[in-house]
């Protein structure tokens, strides 16, 4: 079992997410970064199903109650355990009682601690992800309990060839797709999307990411329509709303782009603030 | 009848298969019915069907190697005909307790609509509505069939919190918060009924496709539901109406 003795900025457990739940209108979830999250499992030998503690831009402090192993892949945000610098993407040795704690945000917006076996926390339509009035809790609050298994720490560490892609953390580029309203847009629309930077807005969470500036629009709303994470939806008002892995499964804003599985992911570990370009795929 | 489809490329899983953009029940049913076919025809790959008024998203669990080789199976699969028994719609009656206590905005909604607080509710529950999907929100019904009398625009400051099974009006269109929300929809009653549970499996008993119709209780009624739901005593199959 892990002690929470700081919770940090907003740390909760996600996995691949609920497949097969969206036509009750309940979203996939899953962690934001994809790549990040199997990567962790895959250096542990776990399933990619495996569910991790998604750690968002401060980090929490834990104690580990019994031995296993850990890894943790996505933003760099300066592990410690017991007060000892320890590396990312690399499995680490956790005795009882160790303690795990973060320092200062580095690169990337979000970090995925995995533990061997996975966590054993709640589970809802096959699927841990935490999801506010799906699962009882939303994140991790401080003096709460995850179970781990209890395994055998002699395991080939037959990962440990695989590299990190770290274009995941420092690319600026995001690949899309057209979206099934694209061709609604002026060519005008089109070149200002494709030809100037944006920025993401403060406005950016788990359930989609607003980005900055508004695009002067004059296309009504649609029928409302079936959306996936990474839809880029553009308002009546203009904004660019990307919609992230908690985000509803209908929606009634013209669907303009689409973003690539990896631009997900890439965009998942953007701050506030940060300049980005979107570029077509094909 | 035979519709003309829009077959295109989502993202790297999914295939997005439009009707015309138009609020229709027989667009429905033909949606329901290819959904059908698309969820049966995939028992041994993961596959997820979203639909809603006019649209089908097939969301496989797997990148598509060849979206034309796809694309071709649904088209053939949409030919074929099924008369399958699954499909079948079910008729429900949802008690709604029309009450002041619950209907916080009846009688504004009254003032504007220049309509008695008892002729809203007997417009309101004397309607049979068509569900044509669930979205927005776990459990949230799309319901089709409100009487034009009843349009009125949303709210222009919506509420922060909406009560669980709060029964609404918004632009040309009724609901159920099926848990509690912001919502800028007007309250008109509210229902003890849950629409969504995450112990039952499905998680919804009502489906795309079925039909619904609102039975005014009183406050006492409601109450009683309320307390059966709590202790598990209430079945939900004495809804059914057929």
């Amino acid at each position: 079992m892990i002690k929470v003795l700081k919770s940090g900025f907003y740390s909760n457990i996600q996995d691949q997410g609920r497949f097969g739940y969206r036509n009750y209108g309940v979203p996939i979830s899953g962690a934001m970064d994809l790549y990040s999250c199997e990567f962790a499992n895959a250096l542990l030998g776990n399933s990619k199903r495996c569910a991790t503690l998604e750690i968002t831009m401060v980090g929490p402090k834990l104690q580990f109650l019994k031995p296993t192993s850990i890894a943790i892949s996505g933003a760099h945000m300066k592990p410690k355990l017991n007060d000892v610098p320890i590396e990312v993407n690399s499995v680490i040795a956790i005795e009882s009682n160790d303690i795990l704690s973060f320092g200062r945000l580095d690169k990337g917006f979000r970090s995925y601690l995995a533990v061997k076996g996975g966590f054993i926390t709640e589970q809802v339509f096959k699927s841990r992800s935490m999801f506010n009035n799906i699962t009882k809790t939303k994140y991790l609050s401080i003096d709460d309990s995850i179970g781990y298994l209890d395994v055998n720490r002699e395991f080939k560490n037959s990962n440990a060839h695989v590299k990190f892609d770290n274009s995941i953390l420092d690319s600026n580029n995001l690949e899309v797709y057209k979206g099934p309203e694209f061709e609604r847009l002026s060519s005008d629309q089109k070149n200002r999307l494709f030809h100037s930077e944006l920025k993401v807005s403060k406005l950016n969470n788990r359930m989609a990411y607003q980005l900055e500036p508004l695009l002067e629009n004059t296309l009504m709303p649609i029928l409302t329509a079936p959306v996936l994470p990474g839809t880029i939806q553009l308002t009546p008002k203009g904004q660019l709303i990307v919609l992230m892995r908690d985000c509803q499964t209908t929606g009634g804003y013209p669907r303009i782009l689409q973003l690539t599985e990896k631009a997900i992911n890439v965009l998942s570990q953007k701050t506030t603030g940060k300049r980005l370009k979107i570029s077509l795929k094909d | 009848m035979i519709y003309n489809l829009k077959y295109s490329r989502y993202n790297e899983s999914s295939i997005l298969i439009e009707w015309k953009a138009i609020i229709d029940e027989n667009i429905l049913q033909d949606v329901l019915r290819f959904k059908f076919l698309i969820e049966n025809n995939n028992i041994k790959q993961k596959v997820e069907v979203i639909s809603t008024y006019n649209s089908l998203l097939i969301v496989y669990d797997y990148a598509i190697d060849s979206f034309n080789s796809k694309i071709f199976t649904l088209k053939s699969l949409y030919l074929q005909q099924n008369e399958s028994e699954s499909t079948k719609p079910s008729h429900w009656k949802i008690p709604v307790c029309y009450a002041d206590q619950f209907a916080i905005d009846l009688e504004n909604f009254s003032n504007q609509k220049k309509l008695s607080k008892s002729e809203i509710t007997k417009l309101h529950s004397d309607t049979i509505y068509t569900v044509f999907f669930i979205g927005f929100l776990p459990g949230f019904l799309y319901l089709g069939g409100l009487d034009s009398r009843l349009f009125l625009d949303r709210k222009t400051t919506p509420n922060l919190n909406v009560k669980k099974g709060s029964v609404a009006i918004g632009g040309q269109q009724t609901g159920i918060y099926p848990q509690d929300s912001p919502g800028g929809w007007h309250i008109i009653g509210n229902s003890p009924i849950e629409l969504f549970n995450t112990n039952s499996n499905p998680p919804c008993f009502i489906k795309a496709g079925d039909k619904i119709q609102f039975q005014s209780i009183s406050v006492s009624e409601h109450n009683t539901i309320t307390r059966s739901l709590e202790n598990s005593l209430f079945n939900l199959k004495s809804l059914k109406c057929d």
